[in-house]
């Protein structure tokens, strides 16, 4: 195998992330190939619906991989992941609206519709430098990392772990939840932030920018990809996974722990933001319900569902999944919500290793060798 | 402030320039000067009221080997869990060497000044291999970036291997430590220990599930150790502790009742009594 030798050695003994990696890259040129360049009429034809669709589902599987780096490999689940999502997605959300200029219902040269309705006079403090795209992208990375730092300083140093962990995640993703709902914190209350124009200069509304987005989804679910695996494989990645298998023990062999896991989940949070960002400019909308602790949950699902702490896994189960939910919403609305709970008890009494347990650990990965 | 000014005026500190023929006190450093490598004085820990250490001495000497034996209950764990930093005490000194405090640091540091411990119930990580066990065991800057980035080096290649043949484990090198038996853990918890490098290792019951073999192997693993290293053994296994045994400390409701060669405190007659006679 000459192809094995090129790839670094974090990759090279990764037969599921080989697939993985191979069928984005198929999709990242097959797709807009198809869009694009082969005409509406042709049966070949790839829909703009259907690619902004899978766009939506590459920023979802980004996300189940940030989960999947705390939870499945180290050992800490967040109940609250979706939190850094929403908080990724109103930073970009953030750009977009001042992108929309006077363009506004009110046609207010600054300020925001939503701002002008409620009689605002000035932007808030807040929302300056929001039209740069740079500071946007900073801020993507930097609102979801902080929260995460401050969150993790205090929880981790004080040693909450387990369930108890995992409550106030879900405490925290409510209590911003009800915080966004409110109009007085200037981001749009329950309606959110929405009716964006453009991106850089691109009409959302056009089809080239659609794929734009696209590729842009998975080229960051790649490069996400490459960087959790990096990080599972490094010498860090097996003192993560030992403190969650022994958080105790970890300690007397002289690691910080806390520190650790305050790494991990900062990362993790960052990850979920870029994956908040790149599903906004997509869905056109963001608003409180992303905060909601359901979405969380169902993320978790997505993630167990796939089989956690394989990384592949999560993206196979968050694709899966959210086809699922637009196949059954279509069809028995109903029935989504049961068939969600179905598909997570069946999970967990029949596949402990989710789907890609299925596939048999020798299909996956080739015995490492080390030493 | 009023810990820096403490941290400036330590009483250990402040005259060491007078003393005749002294030696320099560099902060960090394990200072055996006076000989003992580890002193408890007077450790009180009490659990709702119930003393699991009631007023506890004890002075262990560098490169010795100290057996603590004592009936359930004696606090001879509560004994490990001060000295690694897992418990606090209500009162009471615990120094590592002249001058580092142990009440004042918390288990990574007291692990990377030099204290390794071996858990009474086999504890390696049984999702990783028994290699890996010993990689992330190695003594290394173990804080968060450096082992990000760090790749093993030729030297810590060879540490491994060798720590893996002193507990002759190199066959299973690749296996996972689940699968191996419960001696096998044994042995690879304490070759973690010896990766880890330490100044005094604490072993909680390290022979218990162990056949008369294996037992035989680890009293051979122990006698090596001696000189180099500090040991303490937490026994129940008489048999062995004979085998071993230079020093024995029997404690019984948290206090020291009886300390000496093993000879001398087999004799003893409360020691009889509490623990020996059963």
């Amino acid at each position: 195998m000459r192809l094995q030798k090129l790839l670094p050695h974090w990759l090279s003994n990764d037969r599921g992330g080989l697939v993985l990696l191979t069928v984005l890259l198929a999709t990242c040129v097959l797709i807009p190939l198809l869009n694009l360049v082969v005409p509406e009429s042709s049966s070949l034809h790839f829909p703009t619906y259907a690619v902004t669709l899978l766009g939506k589902y590459l920023s979802y599987a980004l996300l189940a991989l940030a989960l999947d780096l705390v939870w499945g490999c180290a050992g800490i689940l967040s109940l609250g992941h979706g939190a850094f999502f929403a908080l990724g997605g109103y930073a970009m959300g953030m750009y977009l609206m001042r992108q929309i200029g006077p363009r506004g219902v009110y046609g207010h040269p600054i300020l925001p519709d939503f701002m002008v309705f409620l009689n605002w006079k000035e932007l808030p403090w807040y929302w300056h430098g929001f039209d740069q795209f740079w500071f946007a992208t900073l801020m993507v990375l930097a609102v979801p990392g902080l929260l995460a730092f401050l969150f993790g300083w205090f929880a981790f140093r004080s040693r909450v772990t387990g369930v108890y962990l995992s409550i106030i995640t879900q405490a925290l993703t409510y209590a911003l939840m009800l915080a966004f709902f409110r109009n007085e914190m200037g981001f749009g209350g329950n309606n959110g932030l929405t009716d964006f124009k453009d991106i850089l200069g691109f009409s959302l509304h056009a089809d080239s920018t659609r794929i734009g987005l696209f590729v842009a989804s998975t080229i960051a679910l790649g490069l996400g990809y490459c960087l959790t695996r990096w990080i599972t494989c490094s010498k860090l990645g097996r003192v993560i996974a030992a403190i969650r298998d022994g958080e105790d023990r970890t300690r007397f062999l002289g690691y910080r722990v806390e520190n650790y896991k305050l790494w991990v989940f900062v990362v993790s949070a960052m990850m979920a933001g870029i994956a908040g960002a790149l599903y906004v400019p997509q869905v056109g909308i963001i608003n409180p319900t992303e905060f909601s602790p359901l979405n969380s949950i169902e993320l978790v699902i997505w993630v167990a569902v796939g089989g956690r702490g394989t990384l592949y896994g999560a993206v196979v189960g968050a694709v899966l999944v959210n086809y699922a939910k637009t196949y059954f919403t279509a069809a028995f609305p109903e029935a989504w919500l049961f068939a969600l709970g179905a598909i997570f008890v069946f999970v967990t009494l029949y596949l402990p290793n989710g789907l890609i347990g299925l596939l048999g650990k020798k299909f996956l990965d080739k015995l490492e060798k080390v030493g | 402030m009023r810990r820096s000014i403490r941290e400036v005026f330590r009483r250990d500190r402040v005259f060491d320039f007078m003393v005749q023929g002294s030696h320099p006190v560099i902060p960090g450093e394990i200072d055996i000067s006076h000989g003992p490598i580890l002193y408890l004085d007077s450790v009180t820990v009490s659990f709702d009221g119930f003393k699991a250490l009631d007023d506890l001495s004890l002075t262990v000497d560098d490169g010795e080997l100290r057996c603590i034996i004592g009936p359930n209950g004696a606090g001879k764990t509560t004994m490990m869990d001060v000295i690694t930093g897992k418990t606090r005490p209500d009162t009471g000194q615990v120094y590592f060497g002249q001058t580092i405090n142990l009440t004042r640091l918390d288990e990574p540091e007291i692990a990377t000044m030099g204290i390794g411990r071996k858990f009474q119930k086999p504890s390696v990580f049984e999702a990783q291999t028994v290699w890996g066990n010993l990689y992330l065991a190695l003594k290394a800057d173990k804080s968060v970036w450096p082992t990000l980035f760090t790749r093993l080096t030729t030297e810590e290649r060879e540490c491994i291997d060798k720590v893996l043949e002193t507990v002759s484990l190199q066959n299973l090198r690749n296996r996972n430590a689940g699968t191996l038996s419960h001696g096998q853990k044994q042995w690879l918890e304490i070759a973690m220990l010896l990766a880890q490098d330490p100044r005094l290792l604490l072993l909680d019951e390290p022979v218990a599930g162990m056949t008369q073999h294996e037992i035989e192997q680890t009293t051979e693993l122990l006698n090596t150790l001696v000189g180099e290293h500090s040991v303490i053994v937490v026994e129940h296994d008489m048999e062995f502790v004979r085998s071993i045994a230079r020093r024995v400390t029997v404690l019984h409701e948290g206090r020291v009742l009886a300390e000496g060669m093993m000879e001398k405190v087999q004799s003893d007659p409360r020691v009889i009594e509490v623990y020996l006679g059963e």
